[in-house]
């Protein structure tokens, strides 16, 4: 049992960090941390992300997982892991590209055709073209396979209609992965079929939704009459649901990695430490130490779980379900954490004034930030079904819309 | 990385899993509980013939000369079933106590009888309700003759002898002490969990000898107790577990409103949220146990998570069993009392949770995280 890299790791990590520190600085440890959700890119921030992929791309330095031929050097998934562990001790723009990375590119190399893979994959894999995801209706959340959206062929394009939400980054971005319905007489899950989408094409409005942080990461998109050709079309007509779960699947996975496992635990040992209750540091106040403790705990776990996934991945294992545990567990406590850090500044807390609040009010931003992640890519509900289903093997949820045709099954008022 | 325990301690582990499943059924813990026999005889005799009571001895004493590793996968095999035996006092308390602080002659002495399970060692603390630290003790070691007394002892009424923390001219010290001596009371307690026993132990004037130096006895205890932490953890993490598994086959089985009840949201979402809790658990007790065989300066914060997690998550588990047991859950004939007792029996003997959290708040301080 340990912790360390095996020989082949260690050279691996030798030499990303080598190539690392001849192109980037290391990050200032003092300095904020940036956004988790990419809320706020204004252009010179697009570009700039945008310039670094494309240095890593010309290094191979890019997506190193995928195959060569995209543009990848085929690397392992630990390599992967090392990579972005060595990334992330350097000071670098946002990564816009997560979604085209993590969703998109994976979904098309597991569905895609030869020329499918060969024209969107190098581009997405250099940055030069951003990726988003459109799934979710305002009508069709965790209900995902519950969505409206029509697709109607005609010719050698298919006409699309509806509406899609919450999809990230959609304002600066160029493509997209969509699924819509091409036959609702079929029952729900099978008349659903998958497409990239030109998010520049003739019927396509974005408008960006205002979050309770005032943060813009989100969108909703609007589609009216929009053409997308049929060589646009990822899977068989039909397979759209199959698709849609492979990128899911990878969601999860990216969501629970960037979440980390730490939830700011070292951040609310120094706020316990510097803040002063009653005139007395409040880490030694009985109460908030255990409450300090029992954050630790359960913040280590997440941490260690994590070491655990990593050491499945080193040895070439598939990791487990615990893409589901980590984000279940790890935004739950980093939001538990972050309102019991406002809590302790007493009066203070109700204010975010970075002049007069404690650490500069990061807390009460990270307590406005978080309902977002527990909802993302699966909510707390849903990932405790699939836990329950998929790895406890318990019963499947009793299905009122199954083998039913999708137009006869209720749904409720129209969308609002 | 390799965060994981290797193949050859898994298979270890299997090996004293299908042992104990053939041997040590629920029904053998049951049948501590409901007779007079403080602990089940013929499976201790077993447990020393397979090697597990001298797992961390050194060949030289009888033992099998294995790591921290190794007992700590015995140690989640002996929680799953529940094991009636004075394992835990006897291996993770006084033979560590040996290995820590023992002389050439002590060692010579005690460790190829423990090994053999000749002998029950078990380590007297705690002096009366609240007290988790050595500092407090009252009991006087004076020229040496042992004063005192102790409450509770865990396996105190069949163990051979006792290390015991006691007040001397420098402080606090630790001595071993045979129970056998004259001077000596062993009383059994009724306890929480009947399946394994407590006791109440007075000293008067009785022989007892230092272990290790003197007035080194409240550093000794914390680092024992660090190290028994963890190997109690995974005791507690193998109990949880089960619970676990008996628990979900129960929902699974039951049926109400024309379904099984495992069927029902939210008691699949309380499982879903257990099961989290039971693999937090692990990778906090696997990290106490990757500590302690690296003698680690962590091992004192990840002694602290090892234990908080597996009190806390141990007792949750065994308290939504019987939740979820519905009725027969809280009947004698049922065996989610067997959980409960042994679980709050764990959490209890080493120094409650809360007391270890704020031993972490401490050592994070002192060494920043």
């Amino acid at each position: 049992m340990d912790f360390n890299d095996t020989p082949e790791e260690a050279a691996f990590r030798a030499e990303a960090r080598a190539w690392l520190e001849a192109n980037a600085a290391y990050k200032n440890p003092d300095a904020p941390g940036q956004d988790p959700l990419g809320e706020r890119i204004d252009d010179a921030t697009l570009r700039a992300a945008q310039a670094w992929q494309k240095k890593k791309a010309d290094a191979g330095w890019a997506c190193i997982r995928w195959p060569a031929e995209y543009g990848g050097r085929g690397a392992t998934a630990i390599q992967g892991v090392i990579w972005g562990q060595e990334e992330a001790k350097f000071e670098t723009p946002p990564n816009i590209f997560s979604i085209g990375h993590g969703m998109c590119g994976p979904t098309i190399m597991a569905h895609g055709t030869p020329e499918q893979k060969q024209k969107w994959l190098p581009r997405m894999l250099s940055g030069e073209d951003i990726w988003c995801q459109l799934f979710s209706e305002p009508s069709a959340g965790s209900d995902l396979a519950g969505l409206r959206m029509t697709a109607v062929r005609d010719g050698d394009d298919w006409v699309v209609n509806g509406q899609k939400i919450w999809t990230t980054g959609a304002q600066f971005c160029d493509w997209g992965i969509i699924v819509a319905r091409h036959d609702p007489s079929a029952p729900k899950h099978a008349g659903l079929t998958f497409f990239v989408v030109d998010m520049r094409a003739p019927g396509t409005e974005i408008r960006p939704i205002t979050q309770i942080n005032g943060g813009q990461g989100f969108n909703e998109v609007f589609y009216t009459d929009v053409r997308i050709p049929d060589s646009y079309r990822l899977g068989e007509v039909g397979d759209g649901w199959r698709v849609a779960i492979t990128t899911l699947m990878n969601e999860r996975a990216s969501i629970g990695g960037m979440t980390g496992g730490g939830g700011g635990i070292g951040d609310l040992l120094r706020l316990a430490s510097d803040l002063e209750i009653e005139g007395a540091p409040a880490i030694e106040d009985r109460a908030v130490r255990e409450k300090l403790a029992g954050f630790y705990v359960r913040s280590k776990g997440v941490e260690l779980t994590g070491r655990r996934t990593l050491s499945a991945l080193s040895q070439g294992k598939m990791p487990g379900p615990e893409a589901s545990l980590m984000k279940l567990v790890a935004t739950r406590l980093i939001q538990e954490i972050a309102e019991y850090a406002v809590e302790i500044q007493g009066a203070a807390g109700a204010t975010t004034d970075a002049e007069s609040t404690p650490q500069a009010g990061r807390w009460q931003e990270r307590y406005l930030a978080i309902p977002g992640l527990r909802i993302a890519g699966g909510t707390d509900e849903v990932l405790r079904n699939i836990i329950a289903e998929r790895v406890l093997r318990l019963p499947p949820e009793m299905r009122m819309d199954k083998d039913v045709a999708y137009k006869e099954v209720p749904t409720g008022p129209p969308n609002t | 990385m390799n965060f994981d325990f290797s193949e050859d301690q898994k298979l270890l582990q299997k090996t004293a899993r299908d042992f104990l499943e053939e041997h040590s059924p629920l029904s053998v813990c049951r049948a501590v509980l409901e007779s007079d026999q403080p602990y089940a005889r013929d499976l201790w005799k077993s447990a020393a013939e397979l090697g597990w009571l001298g797992t961390v001895i050194p060949e030289e004493f009888g033992g099998a000369g294995f790591g921290a590793l190794e007992l700590a996968v015995i140690a989640e095999e002996v929680g799953r079933a529940l094991a009636p035996i004075p394992f835990s006092s006897s291996v993770y308390m006084a033979t560590e106590a040996l290995l820590l602080a023992g002389s050439p002659e002590q060692k010579q002495k005690h460790l190829p009888r423990l090994a053999a399970g000749e002998s029950i060692g078990t380590f007297a603390l705690a002096e009366k309700p609240g007290q988790n630290a050595a500092e407090a003790v009252e009991t006087r070691f004076e020229r040496g003759r042992l004063s005192g007394s102790k409450l509770p002892v865990p396996d105190g009424d069949v163990a051979d002898f006792a290390v015991v923390a006691a007040r001397t001219g420098k402080g606090v010290s630790l001595v071993l002490a045979d129970l056998g001596a004259d001077g000596v009371e062993a009383r059994a307690l009724a306890s929480f969990d009947p399946s394994r026993s407590q006791a109440r132990l007075r000293f008067e004037n009785a022989p007892a000898e230092l272990l290790g130096g003197e007035g080194e006895g409240a550093a000794l205890a914390e680092r024992l107790l660090d190290r028994a932490a963890v190997l109690m953890a995974f005791e507690q993490l193998g109990g949880a577990a089960r619970a676990f598994e008996i628990t979900k086959e129960f929902t699974l089985g039951r049926y109400a409103f024309g379904r099984p009840i495992a069927s029902f949201q939210v008691l699949k979402h309380r499982l879903a949220d257990l099961w989290c809790d039971i693999e937090l658990t692990r990778s906090n007790c696997y990290y106490g146990a990757w500590a302690l065989s690296n003698d680690e300066d962590e091992l004192g914060s990840a002694a602290c998570i090892a234990r908080i997690a597996a009190c806390d998550t141990f007792a949750a588990m065994s308290e939504d069993m019987i939740q979820m047991h519905g009725g027969v859950g809280y009947t004698w004939e049922y065996d989610c009392h067997l959980f409960y007792r042994r679980a709050k029996w764990l959490s209890a003997v080493l120094g409650n949770p809360s007391s270890w959290k704020h031993k972490l708040i401490d050592r994070l301080r002192a060494r920043p995280a």
